[in-house]
């Protein structure tokens, strides 16, 4: 499992590179999406796989016994796709308004922060 | 309850932030609210400055979870300093942008946002907590994205792009690190982390894990191959946005890299040989920039990027001396940066240019008001005994002593550049006769408004110009600060302790 969630991290994170190295505003974000998700993915592999064994102790537990699920990993994972989620959207709005202001989805054609104007 | 008085400095600006937002359409009543309320959370940092320089380091344990499995709240000398410094900043943006910020903008929620931002700040000081450090940073940039869109002008969305696919790109890498950390010790609180990180026997594991960091980091702070996206994004908001970015933005990127790199991951000599040739490479790019630019406002944000290399360096060095004139530098920084920004604004308003050549005649139309501007502009090149002279003679004494020939040559060098590049800054816009020329129809010039709007222009930078002054002439005071600052950063036995308690101290192998 392990190995198939590794390869799997591996390549969000390739395909989100990749895609961020485009030069099509649409891919950008996508890129951006893929890359979010490969961290979530990453921080759950991390905090160690173990099937079947929900993260709760019962009460009257005097230790903990069996190896149970780590909590931590899946309160960050929670956080980070709120903050990505909410990122996300962001970034669909402003690429939206680029283009339409800008007119052009191309990078390459977004340079006048570059020219010497006013 | 003493160790509530940590997150007030957190929740005042929620609390002004929320109580912003029932008067989102009412901008007189959110002017009030905003500047009162700055004052306030200046008063509010300096009595936790006060206590803590006093009475040592305090923590608060968020919900009584005990360390290291709860959130953690610290509260030393180096996050208290820095709070301070950041609400004073804030509140001159405040009055500052209350005139010069056009009201279609105040109108979307611009002063709702500034708080958030400083809340995000100060939580990114206060917190001893990564993965906390981490919803900071979130929280900052969030905010920092409804400025620099503000206006939804052509220059500003496509800086937007730039700014936020590299912070996005930056907070990527700093999860990805936190993920590695965490499978590598299982805990996120940064003082068990200090302890644990010692115990791992993949060391290599280890160092990459502190690239990332360094990377994260240095994607925020804007170092050496990594700075692009800076002098391309922040010369589009508005002067006052752009004081905030520069004093207190890249900023809080720096503290962090002093923070993991002290307390985490104690730099071996590859990093720190790393970190000095960045260091290095900054100064010397960053002062190229600046030379070459004819944009005023460009212009500054390049001494932005050349002057983090004076900061980061006493990092890569590593020794208590170093440290003591990197914070130094870093306390001076804050202020000067933020008001060079202010300068900026009040320029334009009288000239209604950005570009450096097409300026003038400043000086001989507000000779008072030029002197005043002279205070942060020479404090940022260090003419002696300004602010900025003090901490370059502890990092050039300590890079000469230790052998680092490279850095010293670049400090040298970012200083005369950064003199260069100010004193011709100076007699293009100060000194050289002013062109009759038309009016811009849409500027609003500074010679036709109301005195209580000049007030409120240059009082701002009256505050900060004098705190800068009190920087270089009170400079023993700050000295012995940085002094103790750098010594609790290179020996953190006392922060350990008061986080986990002495029972949890872990010896060290």
């Amino acid at each position: 499992m392990e190995i198939i969630l590794s390869v799997i991290i591996g390549l969000l994170y390739s395909a989100g590179i990749y895609l961020m190295l485009r030069r099509s505003l649409i891919k950008l974000v996508i890129g951006l999406v893929l890359l979010g998700n490969g961290v979530n993915l990453l921080i759950f592999l991390m905090g160690g796989l173990v099937k079947g064994r929900p993260p709760i102790i019962s009460a009257t537990a005097e230790n903990i016994g069996l190896i149970y699920a780590d909590p931590v990993p899946q309160a960050l994972i929670l956080t980070a796709i709120v903050i990505s989620f909410g990122l996300q959207s962001f970034a669909i709005v402003l690429i939206k308004r680029a283009y339409i202001v800008v007119g052009t989805d191309d990078l390459d054609k977004m340079h006048s922060t570059e020219e010497e104007d006013d | 309850m003493i160790e509530n008085l940590i997150i007030i400095p957190v929740l005042f600006q929620l609390l002004l932030a929320i109580t912003l937002l029932f008067f989102f359409r009412k901008i007189k009543t959110q002017k009030v609210i905003s500047i009162s309320g700055s004052i306030v959370a200046v008063v509010i940092a300096a009595f936790l400055f006060h206590q803590v320089y006093d009475e040592g380091i305090l923590t608060m344990q968020a919900g009584n979870w005990q360390p290291p499995f709860g959130i953690t709240f610290v509260a030393d000398a180096f996050s208290t300093t820095m709070v301070l410094l950041a609400s004073i900043s804030s509140l001159a943006v405040t009055a500052f942008s209350s005139v010069t910020i056009k009201k279609a903008r105040l109108r979307f929620g611009y002063f709702p946002s500034l708080h958030f931002l400083i809340m995000g700040l100060n939580g990114a000081f206060l917190t001893g907590d990564i993965f906390n450090l981490y919803v900071w940073f979130e929280v900052i940039i969030i905010s920092s994205f409804v400025f620099i869109t503000l206006g939804g002008k052509k220059v500003q969305l496509e800086g937007a792009v730039k700014y936020f696919t590299l912070n996005f790109l930056a907070s990527i890498l700093f999860l990805t690190a936190i993920a590695v950390l965490y499978g590598l010790t299982g805990s996120l609180n940064m003082a068990d982390l200090a302890g644990k990180i010692k115990q791992i026997n993949n060391q290599g594991l280890v160092q990459v894990t502190a690239i990332l960091f360094l990377v994260g980091f240095g994607i925020k702070s804007a170092i050496f191959p990594l700075y692009f996206w800076l002098p391309d994004s922040y010369h589009t908001p508005q002067a006052a946005i752009s004081a905030v970015f520069a004093g207190l933005l890249t900023k809080v990127g720096i503290y962090a890299l002093l923070r993991t790199f002290s307390l985490i991951f104690v730099p071996d000599d590859f990093i720190k040989t790393l970190i000095v040739i960045i260091a290095g490479l900054t100064l010397i790019s960053g002062a190229l920039g600046a030379m070459v630019q004819t944009n005023m406002r460009k212009m500054f944000s390049y001494l932005i990027v050349c002057h983090i290399g004076y900061i980061i360096g006493g990092l890569g060095m590593f020794t208590t001396a170093a440290l003591a004139g990197a914070i130094f530098y870093l306390i001076h920084d804050i202020i000067v940066k933020t008001n060079l920004f202010l300068v900026g604004g009040i320029v334009f308003k009288i000239t209604g240019e950005t570009h450096m050549k097409k300026m003038g005649g400043i000086y001989s139309a507000y000779p008072g008001l030029s002197l005043l501007m002279a205070i942060p502009l020479f404090s940022l090149v260090g003419v002696p005994p300004l602010s900025g002279f003090w901490p370059k003679i502890d990092l050039m004494q300590e890079a000469f002593f230790s052998g680092n020939y490279f850095l010293s040559g670049c400090i040298i060098f970012g200083s005369f550049i950064t003199l260069l590049v100010i004193i011709r800054f100076w007699s293009e816009a100060f000194w050289k006769k002013n062109e009759q020329k038309e009016l811009k129809p849409h500027v609003k010039y500074y010679g036709t408004m109301p005195a209580s709007q000049k007030l409120f222009l240059v009082g701002p930078i009256l505050l900060l110009s004098l705190v800068s002054l009190y920087i270089g002439l009170g400079a023993e005071n700050i000295i012995r600060l940085s002094d103790q600052i750098a010594a609790e950063l290179m020996d953190t036995s006392v922060y350990i302790e008061a986080v986990l308690g002495t029972s949890h101290t872990i010896d060290t192998p």
